[in-house]
């Protein structure tokens, strides 16, 4: 009896439908309990999923320079900056959660290379402005690709992206400072924080994703109010933001063909080698194997630290009745 | 500024300092997220202490990163390697209700410390409690977490003697601190169906502990991995 009356029929199948259009035609903000189709949900649960991953994988390139930061300052913005990261991690496993994962089966799918995330962080950081480059560079496409997930159609996803905005943009202020300082330091210093810009600059461009003509995800999270602006799209505004800022900053980009057109009011910008991108993504980066294992070596040395968590919770659960 | 007290800073400083490296270790590496999360933020704490203790001192970074091994004054208890989690957990145990205790007796006080100690005591108390419910959740939770917690404080209680000798230019009594460190410490170890180490609490070259600059092996590397960018730049700033 339930199961009939919990099951709409096929007018009220339709009934939903057009409930859940008219909201995204409203530009509404879709919440856990509605009714969405199970594609959205699948799509979001992959983006946010992917989008958590990338946060906590990105811990490790930066954790990377906490140890050895060369002043204490340098190192208290560090270490703060990626408790930060685990923290967004936090926010958006919790909001995938809304959506009927769990963060185990999550965790357990970034384990096993059934998602991903963000490629950019499989590229090493070899010197200390590789630090003050992934703040400017990569907290900066992260912004220009994030801030428009405030108004994404989902609620949980768009509200934990307004907290996780307000941290990247200090997290990008902090890197560009960083690299300032590099810049206008001793000539080895301002060699190292050109050196990091070299090799950062091409990979964060590519982290908006394949041109908008190969993008096979693009259109239908555009018609869901999931996505704001195509690939192609933010990685033009990303580089008209960076261009005056790598001015401001005393260093250049790896890129001749980067000019300024007036007819379009964009930077003119070079080729961008999408068979690297297309390679890391197929797992041969740089670090690839390293951040996954050491990511998956973490999480099997805490084992034994979760089960006796639970099973402490337990017995004192029943103690107290 | 005299001597004595800058002594007495650069010894809590650098207890300060060389834990929060340690914890620094873990990011990235812990049981959880939230895990990930707490060990940063008390790192964070006490590199906010130290930043201030080691100022009083002279500059922050010439004594973080020029000094010699044989130079630092934090106790032995700080330098110990983190280990497992259990190893970490019961550092922290030994070391916050230790510097809770401290921290509340320079608040009282009217040195130079007094202002900083009585914002520490706060951020302390919060290590001292995480510290603590680790330590039940670990002791009283399964055989092997109740075995590897063990092992810990066992192996760390040699290294606790050393926090309740004198420091010249500390106005604080320490030896009479170790009282009631004691009756925290086993209360807790009670709760969490371990039992108080039994050993020596200081090894047998006492004389030579770390507040006069004689430390452990591990010490060396930990300052080798921590000052190599900053000694490779002389003079530079970041
Ligand atoms: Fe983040
Ligand atoms: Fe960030």
């Amino acid at each position: 009896m339930t199961a009939i009356q919990d099951t709409p029929g096929a007018a009220g199948a339709v009934g939903l439908q057009a409930a859940f259009d008219a909201a995204l035609a409203n530009d509404e903000r879709i919440e856990p309990r509605d009714w969405m189709p199970d594609k959205y949900r699948a799509t979001l649960i992959r983006q946010i999923a992917q989008h958590a991953h990338s946060e906590i994988i990105g811990m490790q390139p930066e954790a990377n320079w906490i140890t050895r930061a060369p002043s204490l300052r340098r190192k208290a913005i560090l270490m703060a900056k990626v408790q930060d990261e685990a923290g967004h991690g936090l926010y958006l496993y919790s909001a995938a959660e809304t959506l009927g994962v769990s963060r185990d089966e999550l965790l357990d799918k970034l384990h096993t290379g059934r998602q991903k995330y963000s490629s950019i962080f499989n590229y090493p950081t070899l010197t200390w402005a590789d630090v003050g480059a992934i703040g400017w560079l990569v907290d900066g496409a992260a912004i220009t690709n994030q801030v428009p997930l405030c108004r994404c159609s989902y609620g949980p996803y768009a509200r934990a992206m307004v907290r996780v905005c307000k941290e990247e943009s200090f997290h990008q202020r902090q890197g560009f400072e960083s690299l300032l300082a590099l810049s206008r330091g001793t000539e080895a210093q301002h060699a190292m924080a050109q050196d990091a810009v070299d090799r950062w600059w091409w990979p964060s461009l590519m982290m908006f994703g394949p041109p908008d003509a190969d993008s096979t995800h693009s259109a239908q999270s555009m018609a869901w109010n999931i996505k704001r602006h195509s690939n192609d799209e933010l990685r033009r505004r990303f580089v008209d933001i960076c261009v005056p800022q790598a001015e401001a900053l005393g260093l250049t980009l790896p890129d001749p063909d980067l000019r300024w057109n007036e007819e379009r009011g964009h930077y003119d910008f070079g080729a961008i080698d999408w068979d690297e991108f297309n390679e890391v993504l197929r797992g041969n980066g740089p670090c690839n194997e390293q951040r996954l294992a050491n990511r998956r070596r973490a999480h099997d040395e805490g084992a034994w630290v979760r089960e006796a968590a639970f099973a402490y919770a337990s017995k004192h659960m029943e103690a107290k009745g | 500024m005299t001597r004595a007290f800058k002594n007495a800073a650069t010894a809590l400083g650098d207890d300060a300092l060389v834990l929060a490296q340690r914890l620094g270790e873990w990011s990235g590496n812990a049981p959880t997220l939230e895990e990930d999360v707490a060990l940063t933020n008390i790192g964070l704490d006490l590199l906010g202490q130290a930043r201030f203790l080691l100022s009083l001192a002279g500059d922050e970074d010439e004594l973080a990163y020029l000094r010699e091994e044989r130079e630092f004054r934090n106790v032995q208890l700080v330098e110990q390697p983190n280990g497992d989690f259990a190893h970490t957990i019961a550092r922290q145990l030994y070391f916050s209700c230790y510097q809770e205790l401290l921290y509340r007796e320079l608040a009282s006080g009217d040195s130079q410390t007094a202002g900083l100690a009585a914002k520490a005591v706060k951020e302390v108390a919060y290590h001292r409690d995480h510290a603590v419910q680790w330590t039940l959740r670990l002791g009283d939770g399964t055989a092997d977490s109740h075995e590897r917690m063990r092992r810990a404080v066992d192996a760390l209680w040699r290294f606790t003697g050393e926090l309740f000798a004198p420091v010249e230019g500390l106005d604080v009594d320490l030896p009479a601190l170790r009282g009631e460190w004691l009756a925290t410490v086993s209360q807790v170890l009670e709760r969490a169906t371990l039992t108080l180490p039994t050993g020596p609490d200081r090894t047998a070259w006492a004389a030579g502990a770390g507040r006069q600059g004689v430390h452990t092996e591990s010490f060396g590397r930990m300052l080798a991995e921590m000052q190599h960018l900053h000694r490779s730049h002389p003079g530079a700033t970041w």
